[in-house]
């Protein structure tokens, strides 16, 4: 059973455009019967955040290949990716690198 | 679990994991370590000999804002000066975007900007002017083909202008590897030979050129910007989606994903290709209309512009360069036919516009410039 939980949710990179352009977002998680992860973090954010275009942000469970995921400025791989355990006050920050530079 | 801890400093907790060696370092740590590695390029391929005056290519994108920014921490130990040059292709509603931040960034860290515009150096022929010439050919949209050739030349004279001896750019390994595939897939032998050097020498009187990040992938890029707070420009072009990299780019992921490794692995088999005997180009010689460098009887700039001046775009492009040999036009196209840079594109009513344009569903951000 999971507690709710405050978050920061940002996003960098160009990804702010799938999302009205706003880069950062203060979000509550309710509490429910599983653990808040990532996974369903994602799912979250899909139902509740994304604007348009969901495929170009998401694949399958998982964020589009080239999006990288940094959790309290670490690379989300360091930390278990998708299964990663929010906490409260994390900060997820989600750059895009799909773009000419 | 919690992040480890830094492998260099061992004090700060890791921000991320090394792809090649494995190390988990620090954002402070990993910072230090990727400007070492471009020093390391540099120095060890002898890039940019002391005393050299670098253009920098600037588009205000990610990879040329690390690269302006590292080549400026080390240019006291390389004892180099640097220009930043960028290049207005006329795209209205990105590039002025860009360009905006290129001077943001010249403004803050003091380094001048010199800016060419295609609409100057080749008579009106802005890229929107491109688009809406090649709009109705059919197929994939074959302005990028155009742009990347037109680009180069440009930066080539913006970096005459500034008097400098040497030219940098941002390109990554991702860049690099997706080049090695495009050539691979259309067969370009020619291209194949050239992908895997480190830069051109410079021949038939080019400026020489490099690319300090190509061993860097464009993850370590994003994730440098990210520590040093650099901000740049991070829309795509209006005109990308229909570039045929963009295809090599998925491959690229998809092989990513399944083998990390494979993005470095491209680039340096690309490196150690040789190509049959047979399958060599031949020795470049000069385009008869510039005196550039060229493969053939014009160079690839002027072939691509005497097409579109003769309003056959697709003159130039694919291979053989088909009716190339043909008689002039009996008059010079009017000056004014091309638009000139500043208006932005007009509504096209070309039904393959609408059809390439539906295939794109419209979204905020091609709202967002007008489109």
């Amino acid at each position: 059973m999971a507690a709710p939980l405050c978050v920061e949710v940002e996003f960098g990179g160009g990804a702010e455009l799938l999302f009205d352009g706003v880069k950062k977002h203060q979000v509550t998680l309710s509490g429910q019967e599983g653990p808040w992860d990532i996974r369903n973090l994602l799912v979250w954010i899909k139902k509740n955040l994304l604007k348009e275009r969901p495929e170009l942000f998401i694949q399958g469970d998982s964020v589009r290949p080239g999006i990288l995921v940094l959790i309290n400025d670490s690379d989300w791989e360091l930390l278990g990716e998708l299964d990663y355990q929010l906490q409260d006050q994390d900060s997820i920050l989600f750059i895009s690198t799909l773009h000419g530079g | 679990m919690p992040a480890p801890t830094c492998a260099s400093c061992g004090s700060a907790r890791a921000a991320l994991r090394r792809p090649r060696s494995g190390q988990a370092l620090c954002g402070s740590c990993f910072c230090a370590a990727f400007e070492a590695e471009v020093l390391h390029t540099v120095l060890a391929g002898r890039l940019l000999p002391p005393g050299a005056v670098v253009a920098v290519g600037a588009s205000g994108g990610k990879d040329s804002t690390v690269l302006a920014h590292v080549l400026r921490a080390l240019a006291p130990r390389l004892d180099i000066s640097l220009h930043l040059v960028a290049v207005d292709e006329g795209i209205s509603g990105y590039r002025d975007a860009a360009l905006a931040a290129v001077r943001r960034q010249a403004a803050l860290w003091e380094l001048p900007l010199t800016v060419v515009s295609y609409a100057d150096l080749f008579g009106g022929w802005t890229m929107d002017a491109v688009a809406r010439s090649t709009a109705g050919s059919g197929r994939s949209r074959s302005c990028c083909t155009f742009c990347g050739v037109l680009r180069r030349r440009a930066l080539e004279e913006g970096a005459r202008l500034v008097g400098a001896t040497h030219i940098v750019t941002g390109h990554n390994a991702d860049d690099m590897a997706e080049t090695v595939l495009m050539n691979f897939l259309r067969g370009d032998a020619g291209r194949l030979a050239r992908a895997g050097g480190l830069g051109s020498a410079g021949e038939g009187g080019a400026l020489p050129r490099c690319r300090p990040l190509h061993l860097a992938s464009q993850k370590e890029v994003v994730l440098y910007a990210h520590f040093r707070r650099l901000h740049y420009f991070s829309e795509e072009c209006v005109y990308a989606p229909e570039a045929f990299r963009g295809h090599a780019r998925d491959l690229l992921k998809l092989l990513e994903a399944a083998r990390p490794s494979a993005v470095l692995d491209l680039v340096h088999s690309a490196e150690r290709l040789a190509l049959a005997p047979a399958a060599k180009p031949p020795r470049p010689g000069a385009c008869s209309r510039c005196g550039a460098l060229a493969s053939r009887e014009l160079c690839q700039a002027c072939a691509l512009l005497d097409g579109l001046n003769r309003g056959r775009p697709l003159l130039a492009i694919g291979k053989g360069r088909r009716g190339l040999r043909e008689e002039p036009p009996a008059c010079a196209p009017p000056a004014a036919a091309p638009t000139p840079a500043p208006a932005p594109p007009p509504p096209t009513t070309c039904a393959q516009q609408n059809d390439l344009r539906s295939r794109s569903v419209t979204c905020a951000y091609q709202t967002s410039i007008g489109m």
